[in-house]
C-alpha cells in the first residue's frame, strides 16, 4: 500500500507538460464515439415514447421487418429480463431489472423519449423509414411530473413493486418515494432552544443536463463465435462490459469494450443507453451496427441531474457557532429509483463542525428520464441551501460571512456529519486564502454585489490497474483502463516519470480496452488521478524494483547496494558503476527477460476536497439579467500533478455552475414533453457569458496518497449556485431561493418588491 | 425509389475531391461518411454548438447546416487542414494548434476542431483581437469542459505570435 507522503520536492510532478494525446486532439485524428467505421456496418435507430407515462399494449414491427434493407429489429421483450439484483459494482450499483427496462421499455413507458424499439438497416434513411412502420399501441396513464406530485400519496404510482425503503413499519401501499434516509446526531431540539438566531428556508432547483458536447455513440461488432466487441464513448469500459453482458445474457469474457476518446461526460456517461441496443441489433443482424444518439435524444433520454426541493433550518449562538440543523431534502430520481439525494444529505454540512442535526433524504420517482450522475452528484443543490442560509445567519448575527464560516469550519479530527473523522483537510486554508485574496476587498460598481460560498466533495477511491512496460530502447508504455476525459494521460505520465526519474516525454500513456487493461472502475468521482495514479505509482515502483534487481545481478552485488536515481541504477555508496535505463532496457531480454511493472489495487485513503468561491455579479434592474463580472475559485487539490488541468477542472466546473445558477433548466409542458431539447433553448454558457475564471490552488497533501493527491474534478461545481445567490442578495437585497436566477425570475422578484414597497408607501 | 445521388467536385484542404451524396445529405455527413474526414464533429446537428465548424471559401460555417451539394466547385477547409503542409514531410502543428496545447485549452477535445477553425477564421479577419472580440468570435462554439478561460488565452497568445511572425517576416 501507499506509504505516508512527507512534504517532498517533486521534479516532474507539477510541471505543465503538453499532454501526450495533444497532437491527435488538435488535428482531428483522435477517434471519438461516432468516428468508427467498419466494413458492412449497419445504421441503428431507436423508436422512443411520445408519452410520459403509458402502458404498452402491443408492438407490431412486422412492417418494419419487411422493409428491404432492414436487417434487425429489437424490442424489450426480445432481451432476457434480468433478476432484480444489484450489480455493476462501484459507487453507484444498479438494479439490473431497472437498467434493462430503462434501456428498452417492457410493459410501460415512463418518460417521453423512453426507448421502445430499435432497428438496424443498410442506410440511416431506411432505418428511419422502418421506425415509422413500427406500430405501438399505448394506453396513456396520468403522469407524475414534479416532486410535489411524486410525494403525494394519492398520485399515480410508477412502479407497483416499489414500497418506500427506510420507513418502519414497512408501508402497505406502493409509493413513488423509493427511499427515505435519515442522518441524525445529537439533540436537535435542545440545540435550537439554545440558539440565539435561527434562519430557515425552502430552496428549489430544476432539472439540468450535464451538457457534454458528444452525444452517446456505440459501434457493436459481432463475431461468429458469439463474442461481441463494443466501441463506445464511456466513462467506464468495464461498466459497459458488465452491463452489456448482463442485459444480453452473455458471459463477461464474451464482451470486449474498446473505449473511444470521450467527448465529455461529467457523470452522464456512467451508465449504458445505446451500447446494449447496438449489441443486440448486431447479434441479430450478424453485422456491425452503429448507434448514435441525436442531441434531442440526449436531452430527452440521457442524464439529467435532478430537480430538488430542500427545506432547511439552522440555529446558531451569538458567536456564530452552529448548534442545530434540521433539513429535509427531496430529489427527483426520474423514472427509476436512484437520485443522488443521499450524497446531497451527506454533503449538506460536510464543510462544518455541527453537533446536532437531523437530515432527511427522499428519493422520488417521477415521469422524467432516469437521473444520472452530474459532477459532485447531489451536492450543488445542498450547498445552495446551506450556504444561502449561512449568509443570512451571518447578516443576522452581524458577522462577516467568511468569519462565520471560519468559526464553524471542519478541520483535522472534526467528525463529519456523514460519519468519519477527517484527517488532514484543507478547508480552513481555502477560507484563509479567500480572505487574503485581493478579490475579497476589491471595490464594487453600481448594481454589483459580492458573494462567497463553500463546497465539499468526498472524492473517489475504488479499483484501478496499471502497467508500465520498458521498451528495448528505454522508452516506456504505460497502460491504464480509465478513460482520459480531461488530460489524465498527462498526469499519469507525470507520476510515472516522477517515480522513474525520467523525462515524461519518454512515456507513452495508453487507455486500453477491457481485454488489455486490468480491471478498472469508472472515470468519475474525481478518482482517476488519485486511484489510477496510485496504481501507476505502484506499477512504476515495481518496475524500479525489477531494474534494481537486474542491475544488482549484472554488477554481482546485493540489491540493497543499488539505488534508483536520475533514471539509472546507481551504487548506494556513491562510487561504482552506473547502469542507465537505456542499457538495462537494451540488454533486458538477454539478462533475465522483459521488464514490466504492474499494479492492481482498490485504493484506500481518499482525501476529500473543499472549495471556497468568490463571485461578483451585476444585476440589471430593468431586465433582471445577472452577469458574472468576476470569479475566483479557491480549492485544496492535495497536490496538483498537472496544474493547468487542475485549473481547467476548476474553471470548467465553475462555468457549469454558473449555467446552473443563471440559465439552465428543463422546461416541461403539462404532459411531460420537454420543450427545450436543444442547445438553442437549453442555453449553456458561451464564451461571451463569462469572464476569466481566476483560480487559486491550495495544496494540503493527502497523507495517504504517495504524491499527496486528493482529486479535483467534482467540487468546483458545488459552490457557484450559492455564491451567485449570495452575490445577487448583496447587489439587490433579494434572497432568491429558486434556481436558475434567470431574467424572468429575477425581474419578477424585483417587481414584486417594488410593488410591495409602493403598497407600503400608500 | 430513392433519389439519384449527386456527384460533387470540390477542394478539401487544398486537394481536389469527388464524392457522391444524397440530395439531403449535409456537408458534415459528406465529410465524415463519404470522405472519411471525421475530425469535424457533430454535437447537435442544428447549428447550435459549432463542433462541425469548417471554412467554406474562407467563410466560417456550421457544416451541419450546409448541404453537401453546395460544396460543388468550392474550397472547404477542415481541422485536418490546419497544420502547415508546405514542407511536405514536416509534421509541425499550426500556431493555434500549438497554443491550444501549451495553454491546456482543451480537456475532452470534442469541441476543439470547431474552436480551432473558428479561431482561425477570427484571426484571418482580425489579427489583433481584444479579449471581448475573441469571446465574440468563438461564441458560436460550445465547450462544456474548460469554462473558455484557457481557450481565450490560447487564441490571444496565438494572435501575438502570428503578428510577431508577420512583422519578422516583413523585416
Amino acid at each position: 500500500m501507499s506509504e505516508p507522503s512527507e512534504p517532498r520536492a517533486f521534479k516532474w510532478v507539477g510541471q505543465r507538460i503538453v499532454r501526450p494525446d495533444g497532437a491527435d486532439k488538435v488535428t482531428g485524428r483522435a477517434a471519438f464515439g461516432a468516428d468508427r467505421r467498419l466494413p458492412g456496418m449497419l445504421h441503428g435507430r431507436v423508436l422512443r415514447s411520445p408519452h410520459a407515462h403509458a402502458r404498452i399494449l402491443r408492438i407490431d414491427a412486422s412492417a418494419a421487418r419487411a422493409l428491404p434493407g432492414v436487417k434487425a429489429v429489437v424490442v424489450g421483450a426480445d432481451l432476457p429480463l434480468p433478476r432484480r439484483e444489484s450489480g455493476g459494482g462501484g459507487e453507484s450499483p444498479v438494479d439490473y431489472r431497472d437498467l434493462a427496462e430503462n434501456v428498452l421499455a417492457r410493459d410501460k413507458v415512463l418518460y417521453v423519449g423512453h426507448a421502445v424499439a430499435a432497428v438496424a438497416a443498410t442506410s440511416a434513411r431506411t432505418a428511419e423509414q422502418a421506425l415509422r412502420r413500427i406500430a405501438v399501441a399505448y394506453e396513456p396513464l396520468p403522469p407524475v411530473l414534479d416532486l410535489e406530485r411524486g410525494l403525494d400519496p394519492d398520485a399515480p404510482v410508477l412502479h407497483d413493486h416499489l414500497f418506500t425503503h427506510g420507513v418502519e413499519p414497512r408501508p402497505t401501499r406502493p409509493s413513488n418515494v423509493a427511499k427515505r434516509t435519515l442522518l441524525e446526531r445529537g439533540d436537535v431540539e435542545a440545540g435550537f432552544a439554545a440558539a440565539d438566531a435561527v434562519v430557515e428556508g425552502e430552496f428549489r432547483t430544476e432539472t439540468v443536463h450535464q451538457g457534454y458536447i458528444e452525444p452517446h455513440a456505440a459501434v457493436a461488432e459481432p463475431a461468429q463465435d458469439g463474442h461481441l466487441t463494443v466501441w463506445c464513448c464511456t466513462q467506464g469500459p468495464f461498466m459497459v462490459r458488465a452491463h452489456v453482458a448482463k442485459l444480453l445474457g452473455l458471459p463477461i469474457g464474451h464482451v470486449k469494450v474498446i473505449p473511444s476518446e470521450i467527448g465529455g461526460g461529467f457523470g452522464g456517461k456512467t451508465t449504458v443507453y445505446v451500447e446494449p441496443i447496438a449489441a443486440a441489433l448486431a447479434q441479430r443482424a450478424g453485422r456491425p451496427v452503429r448507434l448514435v444518439m441525436s442531441r434531442e435524444d440526449v436531452f430527452r433520454a440521457s442524464g439529467p441531474a435532478p430537480a430538488s426541493r430542500i427545506r432547511l433550518r439552522v440555529g446558531a449562538r451569538r458567536d456564530g457557532r452552529i448548534v442545530a440543523v434540521d433539513a429535509s431534502l427531496a430529489y427527483e430520481a426520474g423514472a427509476f429509483p436512484g437520485s443522488p439525494v443521499e450524497a446531497g444529505a451527506m454533503c449538506l454540512l460536510a464543510p462544518y463542525d455541527v453537533e446536532a442535526f437531523r437530515i432527511e433524504a427522499l428519493d422520488v420517482c417521477v415521469n422524467k428520464a432516469k437521473t444520472t450522475a452530474y459532477r459532485a452528484p447531489g451536492a450543488p443543490m445542498a450547498a445552495f441551501a446551506a450556504e444561502s442560509l449561512l449568509d443570512e445567519l451571518a447578516a443576522k448575527l452581524g458577522l462577516d460571512p467568511l468569519e462565520l464560516r471560519l468559526r464553524n469550519a471542519a478541520k483535522k479530527d472534526t467528525r463529519a456529519a456523514y460519519g468519519p473523522r477527517y484527517r488532514e483537510i484543507g478547508f480552513l486554508e481555502t477560507l484563509e486564502a479567500a480572505r487574503a485574496h485581493p478579490h475579497w476587498s476589491a471595490p464594487l460598481g453600481a448594481n454589483e454585489g459580492r458573494g462567497v460560498a463553500c463546497g465539499f466533495w468526498f472524492n473517489g477511491g475504488q479499483s484501478s490497474s496499471a502497467s508500465v512496460a520498458l521498451n528495448e530502447d528505454g522508452t516506456l508504455s504505460l497502460v491504464a483502463g480509465t478513460p482520459d476525459i480531461g488530460g489524465s494521460r498527462a498526469s499519469l505520465a507525470l507520476m510515472c516519470a516522477e517515480e522513474l526519474d525520467v523525462d515524461p516525454a519518454r512515456i507513452r500513456p495508453v487507455i486500453a480496452d477491457t481485454e488489455t487493461a486490468g480491471y478498472s472502475d469508472m472515470t468519475g468521482g474525481s478518482r482517476v488521478t488519485f486511484a489510477t495514479g496510485m496504481a501507476v505509482i505502484e506499477a512504476t515502483r515495481a518496475l524500479v524494483r525489477q531494474l534494481r534487481e537486474r542491475a544488482a545481478k549484472l554488477l554481482d552485488v546485493p540489491v540493497d547496494e543499488v539505488v534508483w536515481k536520475e533514471g539509472a541504477a546507481q551504487p548506494a555508496g556513491g562510487t561504482g558503476r552506473i547502469l542507465a535505463l537505456e542499457e538495462l532496457a537494451r540488454d533486458a531480454l538477454r539478462t533475465g527477460g522483459p521488464l514490466v511493472g504492474q499494479a492492481s489495487l482498490t485504493a484506500r485513503g481518499v482525501g476529500p476536497a473543499f472549495a471556497t468561491h468568490l463571485v461578483d455579479v451585476s444585476v440589471d434592474p430593468d431586465t433582471g439579467k445577472v452577469d458574472v463580472v468576476r470569479y475566483t475559485a479557491i480549492q485544496d487539490a492535495g497536490k496538483a500533478i498537472h496544474p493547468s488541468y487542475v485549473e481547467g477542472q476548476m474553471q470548467g466546473g465553475v462555468v457549469q455552475g454558473i449555467g446552473w445558477a443563471l440559465n439552465e433548466e428543463y422546461v416541461f409542458d403539462a404532459k411531460g414533453q420537454l420543450a427545450n431539447p436543444g442547445f438553442l433553448d437549453y442555453r449553456m454558457p458561451v464564451a461571451l457569458d463569462v469572464p476569466m475564471i481566476d483560480t487559486v490552488i491550495v495544496e494540503v497533501p493527502n497523507p495517504r496518497h504517495p504524491h499527496g493527491v486528493r482529486g479535483v474534478g467534482e467540487v468546483p461545481i458545488v459552490p457557484p449556485i450559492a455564491a451567485i445567490a449570495n452575490a445577487i442578495h448583496a447587489a439587490t437585497g433579494l434572497r432568491l431561493r429558486h434556481a436558475p436566477f434567470s431574467p424572468p425570475r429575477v425581474l419578477e422578484a424585483l417587481l414584486t418588491r417594488t410593488s410591495g414597497l409602493a403598497r407600503a408607501a400608500r | 425509389m430513392s433519389a439519384r445521388r449527386l456527384a460533387v467536385e470540390a477542394r478539401v484542404n487544398g486537394d481536389p475531391v469527388e464524392f457522391l451524396c444524397d440530395p439531403e445529405q449535409t456537408l458534415l455527413e459528406a465529410l465524415r461518411d463519404e470522405l472519411g474526414l471525421t475530425g469535424t464533429k457533430e454535437g447537435c446537428g442544428t447549428g447550435d454548438c459549432g463542433a462541425c465548424s469548417v471554412l467554406l471559401d474562407g467563410a466560417l460555417v456550421c457544416s451541419c447546416l450546409v448541404l453537401a451539394a453546395e460544396a460543388e466547385g468550392r474550397e472547404v477547409r477542415t481541422v485536418e487542414g490546419l497544420a502547415p503542409r508546405e514542407n511536405g514531410g514536416d509534421r509541425s502543428l499550426g500556431v493555434l494548434q500549438r497554443k491550444f496545447l501549451e495553454h491546456a485549452a482543451l480537456q475532452c477535445g470534442i469541441c476543439t476542431p470547431g474552436f480551432l477553425v473558428a479561431a482561425d477564421a477570427l484571426l484571418a479577419r482580425n489579427a489583433d483581437p481584444s479579449e471581448s472580440e475573441v469571446r465574440y468570435g468563438i461564441s458560436g462554439n460550445l465547450c462544456r469542459c474548460t469554462g473558455y478561460d484557457k481557450i481565450v488565452r490560447a487564441v490571444l497568445d496565438a494572435a501575438v505570435e502570428l503578428r510577431r511572425a508577420k512583422a519578422g517576416g516583413g523585416a
